[in-house]
């Protein structure tokens, strides 16, 4: 059962943010639900005004950003699976595609958005962890006009964010990896909690190598690690580490990295559920 | 605030307040009692209902948001008296049990099959994956879904 709240359905970003702004800590932003209902149900959230985003022009758009005509735009209330259906993400940024496909249940895809998933900010998300690997920004609209900050400094804990309560957010701006990348997206859970999530896109160069087309000096690095930390992170340690192997050094590279990783924590040291775990440590990877 | 759907075929003009779950209103308004609250978080499947097509979770799905959609329950399944090819899959497979899941089940195969006429058993186990069935009857559900499929080409 819901708290009875006063539902706004502004059609377009200034209504909307007009809204935000006069009803402060009053209203929450309304997508897909599938995270603020749940809160609501549990009475942690009470807001007394929804403002639902999904009317708005250009918000359930998926395209190119016109500046660069490179980057990929999704708008905040594009749903998990439009984005796994978009044949645009699929040419430009693949393994968003294939992670989309993977969010929830197939309940959740259909209503469930890009934008509420990064808003709500949880440590798990899939998205958050995936994109910091896309250097992605997220453009914020209020009545003051427009912002575009990293998604790095947007989330800055567990369900928290830097957006003003006047502010809506209005997309998410992904740079696609250069062509030579290999990536993949892998997360461990039990049932449909995540433990632990890993991207990781590594840029290949060389011509007399093992790897595909000859390839396998690593020139570029990107590695992002959700579920563990306050927030998703970019292990930039071990992202150092990585640049100019060759991949046939992966393998012990990585045992070196367990290995490191696998020793008892220091007595005092912090509680692992807000540590990184070991294996993962910028320490351990460094 | 009044909206107007259609459910199972026919349309319903009802006033609703916004903070009404699609979910209450099928079973309370207008007696649906086909979709069920279990977990109420959209992790089981049990309220399992098609908007437009799109399964979704009747628990944690504004009944405004409804408004000039079409709603499938599992009510509307059924052709008269005679099953749908779903529902005489999921009989003669022996898929149902308790029964608790199985209009959440049916609804979810149905939209499956609308987008994938051809599915091989990876592809109902992933559509399926969050609708749950505590007798772990799992096996025979998936099979019915993938005889109904065969039967449907």
């Amino acid at each position: 059962m819901l708290r009875p709240f006063t539902l706004h359905r502004p059609e377009t970003a200034e209504e909307a943010c007009a809204l935000l702004a006069g009803l402060g800590e009053e209203a929450a932003a309304y997508a897909g639900g599938t995270e603020l209902l749940l809160m609501m149900k549990l009475g942690l959230l009470r807001p007394r005004h929804l403002v639902d985003v999904k009317r708005i022009r250009g918000f359930g758009d998926i395209g190119l950003e016109p500046l660069s005509g490179r980057r990929l735009t999704i708008g905040a209330a594009v749903t998990h699976r439009a984005v796994e259906q978009s044949a645009l993400v699929r040419a430009r940024c693949p393994l968003v595609s294939s992670v989309a496909r993977h969010v929830a249940n197939v309940r959740v895809r259909n209503v469930g958005t890009v934008g509420g998933n990064l808003a709500f900010a949880d440590p798990h998300s899939d998205l958050a962890t995936l994109f910091l690997t896309l250097d992605a920004s997220v453009e914020l609209l209020s009545p003051r006009g427009r912002r575009e900050l990293p998604l790095d400094d947007f989330v800055r804990g567990p369900w928290e964010t830097s957006r003003a309560s006047d502010e809506l957010l209005g997309s998410v701006t992904l740079t696609p990896w250069a062509s030579d990348t290999a990536a993949a997206y892998v997360k461990f859970g039990v049932h449909e909690r995540p433990t632990l999530a890993v991207a990781a896109a590594l840029r290949l160069d060389g011509t007399t190598g093992a790897g595909r087309n000859g390839r396998d000096r690593i020139v570029e690095a990107r590695v992002a690690v959700g579920c563990v930390s306050l927030k998703p992170v970019r292990m930039a340690a071990a992202e150092a580490r990585l640049t100019d192997l060759s991949i046939g050094d992966l393998d012990d590279a990585a045992r070196a990295a367990a290995d490191a990783g696998s020793r008892p924590p220091a007595r005092g040291a912090p509680s692992p559920r807000l540590a990184f775990p070991t294996p993962w440590s910028p320490e351990a990877a460094g | 605030m009044t909206i107007r759907l259609v459910v199972n075929g026919r349309p319903r003009d009802l006033e609703v307040a916004p903070h009404a779950l699609l979910l209450d209103v099928l079973r309370d308004t207008l007696d649906l009692k086909g979709a069920k609250r279990s977990c109420d978080t959209q992790v089981c499947g049990a309220c399992t209902v098609l908007v437009d097509g799109l399964a979704v979770s009747a628990c944690t799905y504004l009944a405004v948001e409804a408004d000039g959609r079409s709603v499938l329950t599992v009510e509307g399944l059924a052709d008269g008296e005679s099953l749908h090819p779903l529902q005489r899959a999921f009989v003669e497979a022996g898929a149902v049990q308790c029964g608790f899941c199985t209009s959440g089940m049916l609804l979810t195969a149905k939209a499956m099959l609308a987008e994938n006429r051809t599915p091989m058993r990876d592809d109902v186990l992933h559509y399926l994956r969050g609708s749950l069935c505590r007798c772990t009857g799992y096996r025979k559900i998936v099979d019915a879904v993938l005889a109904a499929a065969e039967t449907a080409r």
